[in-house]
C-alpha cells in the first residue's frame, strides 16, 4: 500500500500551519520517504511533540499505509 | 487492555533503557529497529529489548501508550525518548550521549 508523495505533502501542510514541506522518495518505490518539515508552530516543543504534530496531519496514515517516512522537523531559524 | 498497558508498564520500569522493537537485540527484523540497536551498542547502553512481533497486543498497545504511530520507541526510566529519526538525530549531534549522562545511565567507553 503505497502513498503518492503529493498526498503526504498536502495532508501535511493542511495539518500544520504555515508548515514548508519537502518530500523526498528515498527508495523510487513509493512506500519509502523522507519529509522535511518545517514550522513555526515547532518552535519550543521538544522533538517528540513536533513528530506527533505531523502523525496526527496523516490522519493515522503513517504505520499503515505509509510504512516508512524519515521526519525531519524544525522551527525556522530567525 | 489494562493488562496490556500493565505489562509495557512494567517492562519500561523493569530497566533503565528499554527498545520496543521489530525482532531482538541481537537479530533485529527491520531496518529501523536494526539502526537505534546499532546506536546502543555503539555507546555502550545496556539494555533491555521488547519484541513486539511476538505479540499483537504488545505491538498496538505500546503505540497507544506513547501516541506513537511507529515501532521503535526507546524509553529511558519511563520516558519515551523517541523513534528512530529521534534517535539518530539525536546521536549525530552528540545529544544522546549528554542525555543518557544525565539520566545517569552508564555508557561503557569503546
Amino acid at each position: 500500500m503505497a502513498m503518492d508523495a503529493k498526498e503526504i505533502e498536502t495532508l501535511i501542510r493542511e495539518g500544520i500551519a504555515d508548515a514548508e514541506v519537502r518530500i523526498e522518495d528515498l527508495a523510487g518505490d513509493g512506500d519509502h520517504y523522507a519529509a522535511y518539515v518545517t514550522s513555526p508552530i515547532f518552535k519550543g516543543k521538544s522533538r517528540v511533540a513536533q513528530h506527533q504534530l505531523v502523525y496526527k496531519a496523516l490522519k493515522g496514515k503513517m504505520g499503515g499505509d505509509l510504512h516508512a517516512l524519515a521526519l525531519h522537523t524544525s522551527a525556522p531559524k530567525d | 487492555m489494562s493488562t496490556v498497558n500493565d505489562f509495557i508498564k512494567s517492562e519500561i520500569d523493569s530497566q533503565d533503557v528499554v527498545l520496543f522493537m521489530k525482532g531482538t537485540p541481537v537479530f533485529p527484523q527491520c531496518g529501523f529497529s536494526s539502526q537505534v540497536v546499532q546506536i546502543l551498542s555503539y555507546l555502550g547502553v545496556q539494555f533491555k529489548g521488547v519484541n513486539v512481533l511476538e505479540s499483537d497486543d504488545i505491538r498496538q498497545g505500546i503505540k497507544a501508550y506513547s501516541d506513537w504511530p511507529t515501532i521503535p520507541q526507546l524509553y529511558v526510566k519511563g520516558e519515551f525518548v523517541g523513534g528512530c529519526d529521534i534517535v539518530r538525530e539525536m546521536f549525530e549531534e552528540g545529544e544522546l550521549r549528554e542525555f543518557l549522562a544525565e539520566k545517569g545511565i552508564a555508557l561503557e567507553v569503546a
